[in-house]
């Protein structure tokens, strides 16, 4: 089991999207969110993610490949 | 000795010990330090920083380090040159320019490593880590040298090769991660996770940061104490635009400002505006990696992360950690944000080179635009005191302006050269 802190953002469309109860019935993960700011047109959450780690990986691929941006949390760690 | 009581949630406000954190455990914001400055006024004055040496380490009592024995290749304390050609060409009357490309490993980041180098060592560790499009892997590493610390960073596999030499002669572990600017994100992210390491932008974030408020620092020291009307600053993550703000309001507060009185920092020392700091902060990005300005124009009060696609390299930040934070500098300085195109980048090089001799490195090109823009829409009159910030050296991205190079090939004789000069003029 592991834990991965990650920040999910949605434009368009996808911001009235169940993506996160989604991601929680179609994989054996645990979503809590943590923070959130969501408006009619973007909206990002920033939560974390409980269960295996390999089932955390595909669970976010699936995440990715909906459209939403995956990002880790507290912004890009590369650096100029 | 340092003058810090900890660390503190910037988003919910909870308080942490100075420790190697950058992550509220409650809403998972970013965690920032707590000065205690009502001791930090007793023993800072004018005089205390002119009598330190000729580096950021002048300023000790204003970073959150012991700084007793800091990991010092003499970062900082680069020329605020008064502008002549420039100027000129632009019809500012009244520009200067910090020119930071001149620190030890030719960019602005031996200020920030500098200081979460000296802050790693006195947590305690043996490796000093990052992730880096270039200048930061340069500074990494040749810290780690001074100190005889072990540097592992981490490269994109694609990175302009004066950047790439500049971090490996100094013999760090230099890893080239050959995947998108996602990929390397991702596996950097969860090697921070992994492995007991200081990752300078990721667990040291907190006190790295404040290494750029010595750029306000400088500035305002260089001008006799005084804050400039404008700055023009170059921004990826937004964290060197906020500090810069944050450190000229800290000497505001302190009253070590000409002619201004000293004030209390209020209920958050991250937020204090000094009515004495009438800076208007202006930030300029790459039009290929432009997250920031997007939000500013748009009105935005979060910042949607792009992918970059920029060749100014070292501002390619596509979700920037303090964008939001920068946003909100812009608006109470009123400052302004401006994305220039990437066509302009390799002008904006040239026309420094040209009119000041200085070479800087796309970063540069990218401001230099951008303060051609201000001046010429009139956001910056010709007679307002102006700081426009240079943080690399050309010297790293020769790449960008191959263009430049036409020598007159000449046989070796005098009529070979006469015939070739005559021609050129």
């Amino acid at each position: 089991m592991g834990k991965q802190r990650v920040k999910f953002t949605f434009v368009d469309d996808l911001v009235k999207q169940p993506v996160i109860f989604e991601l929680g019935h179609k994989f054996k993960i645990v979503t809590n969110i943590r923070r959130a700011e969501v408006g009619g047109e973007v909206g990002w959450v920033i939560l974390e993610l409980d269960g295996e780690d390999e089932e955390i990986k595909r669970g976010l691929e699936w995440v990715g490949a909906t459209g939403v941006r995956v990002d880790p949390l507290g912004g890009d760690v590369i650096d100029g | 000795m340092a003058f810090v009581n900890g660390l503190k949630c910037r988003e919910c406000g909870r308080e942490y010990p100075a420790e190697p954190l950058n992550v509220c455990d409650f809403c998972f914001g970013p965690l920032e330090v707590v000065y205690d400055y009502a001791t930090i006024s007793e023993v800072v004055s004018r005089d205390s920083i002119a009598k330190g040496p000729l580096s950021i380490w002048r300023y000790k009592d204003l970073l959150p380090t012991e700084a007793d024995d800091p990991v010092d290749i003499m970062a900082g304390y680069t020329p605020l040159i008064k502008s002549k050609g420039l100027g000129k060409t632009l019809g500012l009357n009244n520009l200067y320019i910090k020119n930071d490309s001149v620190n030890p490993s030719f960019s602005f980041k031996d200020r920030v490593v500098s200081v979460a180098a000296t802050k790693a060592l006195e947590f305690g560790y043996d490796t000093i880590a990052c992730a880096s499009t270039g200048n930061l892997a340069c500074s990494v590493a040749a810290h780690c040298a001074r100190a005889g610390v072990r540097a592992v960073v981490f490269i994109p596999a694609d990175l302009e090769r004066g950047k790439i030499i500049g971090a490996a002669i100094y013999n760090p572990v230099l890893v080239a991660v050959d995947g998108t600017y996602d990929e390397v994100n991702r596996l950097c992210s969860e090697l921070a996770d992994d492995y007991p390491w200081a990752f300078v932008n990721i667990n040291m974030r907190p006190y790295y940061a404040e290494g750029s408020k010595t750029l306000g620092y400088e500035v305002a020291e260089q001008l006799g104490w005084r804050v400039p009307d404008h700055v023009v600053v170059p921004s990826a993550s937004g964290a060197m635009f906020t500090k810069i703000w944050k450190g000229f309001n800290e000497l505001a507060c302190l009253g070590l400002l000409e002619g201004v009185e000293s004030s209390s920092f209020g209920v958050d020392q991250n937020t204090v505006h000094h009515p004495g700091v009438t800076t208007s902060m202006h930030m300029i990005q790459a039009e290929g990696c432009s997250p920031i300005v997007t939000a500013w124009a748009n009105k935005q009060s979060q910042v949607i992360a792009v992918r970059p696609n920029s060749l100014a390299k070292s501002l390619a930040i596509g979700n920037p950690a303090d964008g939001i934070y920068a946003l909100k500098v812009i608006d109470r300085s009123g400052g302004s944000a401006y994305a220039v195109p990437e066509s302009d980048i390799v002008s904006g090089i040239k026309l420094l080179a040209e009119t000041e001799g200085i070479f800087t490195e796309t970063a540069g090109g990218v401001t230099v635009s951008g303060l051609k823009h201000l001046a010429k829409s009139g956001a910056i009159k010709p007679d307002d005191l102006t700081v426009v910030y240079i943080t690399g050296n050309g010297l790293k991205t020769q790449e960008a302006v191959e263009e430049v190079v036409h020598p007159l090939f000449i046989k070796p004789s005098i009529r070979s050269f006469e015939e070739a000069f005559d021609g050129a003029k």
